[in-house]
């Protein structure tokens, strides 16, 4: 059985936290600070850095799980870890209904009569809140917690799998993802259409970082550090970064030519395009070549707190989906300015860190309460969630 | 003392709806609008002097009310044409409903075709497909097949994105869509009205208010009424001979 690290690698909660702000700032609509985050530079986003080390800290917490107390109860672990994201996710739905309702109550703009008719399933809510409970009615940006939910009913069998047959465990993935392409294979939504992350194919990222965090990205290092790779990843950013612009610079849109253009589009984000897992890829050989492990800053106070917003993932993730409900609030309600913009993505984030810390706090107080400790914690991997 | 006089006089004259030709709210978008790709059909139209216009388009084609059909953006836009070409005969006919997609409208159009025999199809999608989420793919698909079926029957094309709407901006993911859109009017050499980017502008710099909850008519109707001359605008600066000639009607 390949062996599990014990030191938990910081650089890890480290882009995981900087993951839930981009997170964050990207789903609040027309938000002006969100021209800082990575999707507006190349084709992969901040949702892939969250699946991948997802995966990658899924496979460090329940992979000694696995090895020490079994299959069973690792298992178990992961399906509780699945209930909890769960309920975090009806939490938001209700969130979200809220502010749905206020929106049809409060706004009938002539204008706009077209785009109020998105708030029709307010009509049958019966149907609505049970096709949400069964995870078929996702509104926007509510998409990401139902694909971890799933990764995660999966990722036992998987987890067994990579601690005894690595490479064959990658493979079933691969064979997978190819499956979904050849075949169209994806989850029915609800009223129409199907899952905005197809979870036949995020699984390979999922499934990539686990097997990374059991002795892949040892075996990888050779290869990662080789100056070609590293150019390869330099000059591919460097392509998806000249697409990009131009999309903001239509303009330049007749310099791409007609067979790379063809090549390339649609750049599709539901089924994990190639080009983004290889955009994500040239990002992560370029991030691990640029920051060691034990690069100081990362015990510094700089960094510290989006490494504490990345070690309570779950927690912080739903806050930012509510937090941006909330800012995009503001926006309509409020103030539209830039400064508005400003203050809230700031605050935002502020308030995701506040958080984190406070979780992190009762972490330390639950553990030293009466009774006795909880089994499943050991020092090593207690820091930070799966 | 003086300049701010000159400058209260020079803001009066541009507010007042008599003084300046086309209302200086619209202008500011003037920019946005992009004679990339040329209209032959409707420049051969313009040179025979009567120039036909079927307005293709959903529910954000249409405005409430008993004017509704006279104040939303197709009949302005016949306005405007009207006001900018003297001595061209224009007539603009609509194939309007709410909540058709994409596919619906390129189902229902060689039927409005046959019927208007337009040298323009003005096409206003995009909206309905994002609420429906249909398939992306699907969605190309049908613009594919609506430009081509167009262009068939001798018209030209110009397509319109979706409408820019604030409240609704966090319950309606057109992002996918609208790039779609984009690539296909880059890919078979279509102008791209781009009605989100210009809404976009106006609300920004506070041209429109349009997180307004009112739900009278007024602002909606002024809205048309630019969207209305700035169609107009890119209709006939594509008309040019100067706009780069391309293959077109692949």
């Amino acid at each position: 059985m390949a062996p599990v690290p014990t030191e938990r690698d910081l650089r890890l909660d480290l882009f995981r936290g900087i993951a839930l702000w981009l997170i964050f700032l990207d789903h609040i609509p027309s938000n002006a600070v969100s021209w800082i985050t990575i999707r507006n530079y190349g084709f992969s986003d901040a949702t892939e850095i969250f699946v991948f080390i997802s995966g990658y800290t899924a496979a460090f917490v329940y992979g000694r799980a696995m090895q020490e107390n079994g299959f069973v109860v690792a298992a178990a672990r992961v399906l509780k870890r699945a209930w909890q994201i769960y309920v975090a996710h009806v939490f938001l739905f209700a969130i979200y209904l809220a502010e749905i309702a206020y929106v049809s109550h409060s706004f009938d703009n002539p204008l706009f009569t077209e785009e109020m008719g998105v708030l029709d399933f307010m009509k049958n809510p019966d149907v609505t809140i049970l096709e949400a409970l069964f995870l078929k009615f996702k509104p926007v940006n509510m998409d990401i917690l139902p694909l971890y939910i799933v990764l995660l009913l999966w990722f036992a069998p998987i987890l067994w799998l990579l601690l005894r047959a690595p490479s064959i465990a990658l493979i079933v993935s691969a064979a997978l993802y190819s499956l979904m392409w050849y075949f169209d294979w994806n989850f029915e939504a609800y009223p129409s259409g199907t899952w905005a992350f197809n979870p036949y194919a995020w699984q390979l990222l999922f499934v990539f970082g686990a097997w990374c965090a059991l002795g892949g990205a040892q075996k990888l290092t050779r290869w990662i550090n080789s100056p070609v790779l590293i150019s390869l990843a330099f000059a591919y950013l460097l392509f998806a970064f000249s697409i990009a612009m131009t999309w903001y610079f239509p303009r330049l849109g007749v310099y791409v030519p007609r067979f790379v253009g063809e090549a390339i589009y649609p750049i599709d984000k539901t089924n994990l395009d190639v080009l983004r897992i290889l955009h994500f890829l040239s990002l992560a050989v370029i991030t691990v070549w640029l920051v060691p492990s034990d690069w100081p800053a990362l015990k510094s106070w700089v960094l510290w707190p989006a490494i504490v917003c990345g070690q309570h993932s779950l927690g912080i993730f739903c806050l930012g989906v509510f937090l941006s409900f909330a800012g995009h609030f503001v926006f309509t309600e409020v103030s539209n300015r830039v400064l508005t913009h400003v203050i809230v993505s700031i605050s935002g984030i502020a308030i995701m860190v506040a958080a984190a810390v406070l979780i992190s706090w009762y972490r330390v107080i639950e553990r030293q309460g009466p009774g006795p400790r909880p089994p499943t914690i050991k020092t090593g991997y207690a820091e930070g969630d799966a | 003392m003086m300049r701010h006089l000159l400058f209260v006089l020079a803001c009066l004259a541009l507010a007042s709806p008599a003084m300046a030709e086309q209302p200086a709210e619209c202008r500011v978008a003037e920019n946005l609008i992009e004679p990339n790709f040329a209209l032959r059909q409707v420049a051969r139209a313009l040179t025979a002097k009567h120039l036909d216009i079927l307005v293709l388009g959903a529910g954000s084609s249409l405005l409430p009310g008993a004017d509704g059909s006279k104040d939303a953006y197709p009949a302005r836009l016949q306005h405007a044409l009207a006001e900018k070409l003297s001595g061209v005969e224009v007539k603009v006919t609509t194939d309007v409903k709410p909540k058709r997609s994409a596919a619906d409208m390129a189902k229902s159009l060689p039927q409005a075709l046959a019927i208007a025999k337009p040298a323009l199809v003005v096409w206003q999608t995009g909206t309905v497909d994002a609420m429906q989420a249909g398939d992306p793919d699907q969605f190309s698909a049908a613009l594919d097949r609506g430009i081509n079926t167009a262009r068939s029957a001798g018209a030209d094309v110009v397509l319109i994105n979706a409408q820019y709407s604030p409240r609704t901006e966090s319950m309606i993911a057109l992002g996918t869509y609208a790039e779609n859109m984009r690539w296909v009017a880059l890919q078979q050499e279509v102008p791209l009205f781009d009605r989100f980017g210009i809404m976009k502008l106006w609300s920004d710099l506070g041209t429109f208010d349009l997180r307004s909850a009112t739900k009278k008519l007024d602002m909606a109707e002024r809205v048309h009424d630019c969207i209305g001359r700035l169609l107009a605008d890119l209709v006939v600066e594509s008309a040019k001979p100067s706009v780069p000639q391309t293959e077109g009607g692949r």
